[in-house]
């Protein structure tokens, strides 16, 4: 019981993260997945020359966005993934590992897409 | 519900058995439209974890330089790619949907104490939604 205060403000905590991510995926996702996954792919249009998104990516705003566009939604993925397997699996005693997997993978990847974006 | 089945075995003595529970199928959601809904907007978070995978190949294979990023855009025309790629086009599309019709919900909004209709209040969610979306495909389209 007496943890429950510090476990209360942690989820108030991971929800805003999931919140944010979720307006993030909702609003920069469908284009960036229509375009990369379907429209330049199949020819609908014209895909972007390498040299257009070097120049691109210098900005640091573009990486900024990039940035943002994979970690928030991750922490997204965390929080609803993690009440998918609780609720879908309904094995209680996995919990903490469903929950280290969740956040630790989120965490994974945005160390990851922060080393490539600092890379570049 | 998980305090609930605690509290059950708890509760659970020789004179106050085990309350009968009937075991709920694996399939309870297939029943009902609301239900599908749900179950699919929650398996929507795969889709978003696909996506930003699928990003970070991206900006490894071009952080390696044209011709590995070649071979990236020459995996993605691929039937399968294609295909995964389309699926999760439409996962993402019901996650952004459902999101922001959503919003009036969890927030209404009041104007002269009658409430705004719901359609009103998500209205610029879409607005910014289509703003953002072009903004971005002008951004990659316009020298290419």
């Amino acid at each position: 019981m007496s943890e429950t205060p510090k476990k209360a403000s942690n989820e108030g905590f991971l929800w805003l993260l999931f919140s944010a991510g979720g307006v993030v995926a909702a609003i920069l996702i469908p284009i960036q997945l229509f375009l990369f996954g379907l429209a330049f792919p199949l020819g609908w249009l014209p895909q972007p020359s390498y040299d257009h998104l070097v120049y691109l990516m210098s900005s640091p705003w573009v990486r900024l966005y990039l940035f943002v566009m994979c970690s928030l939604p991750l922490f997204h993925w965390a929080h609803r993934f993690r009440f998918t397997l609780y609720d879908g699996l309904q094995v209680k005693h996995l919990n903490e590992v469903i929950f280290a997997f969740c956040y630790g993978g989120a965490l994974v990847g945005t160390v990851l897409a922060a080393y490539l974006l600092l890379s570049i | 519900m998980t305090e609930m089945s605690e509290l059950n075995q708890a509760a659970h003595t020789e004179f106050h058995p085990r309350w009968y529970r009937k075991r709920l199928s694996t399939w309870w959601w297939l029943g009902e439209w609301h239900y599908l809904v749900f179950i699919l907007r929650e398996l929507s978070s795969l889709s978003v974890a696909w996506f930003v995978g699928l990003t970070l190949f991206q900006l490894r294979a071009f952080m390696r330089g044209p011709d590995s990023y070649g071979r990236f855009t020459d995996t993605l025309q691929s039937p399968i790619m294609i295909a995964l790629n389309l699926i999760a086009f439409c996962f993402i599309m019901l996650h952004a949907i459902t999101w922001f019709n959503l919003a009036p919900r969890a927030m209404p909004v009041r104007v002269g104490g009658k409430r705004v209709p719901e359609f009103l209040v998500a209205a610029p969610n879409y607005v910014l939604w289509i703003a953002v979306s072009a903004f971005v495909a002008w951004l990659l389209l316009r020298t290419s």
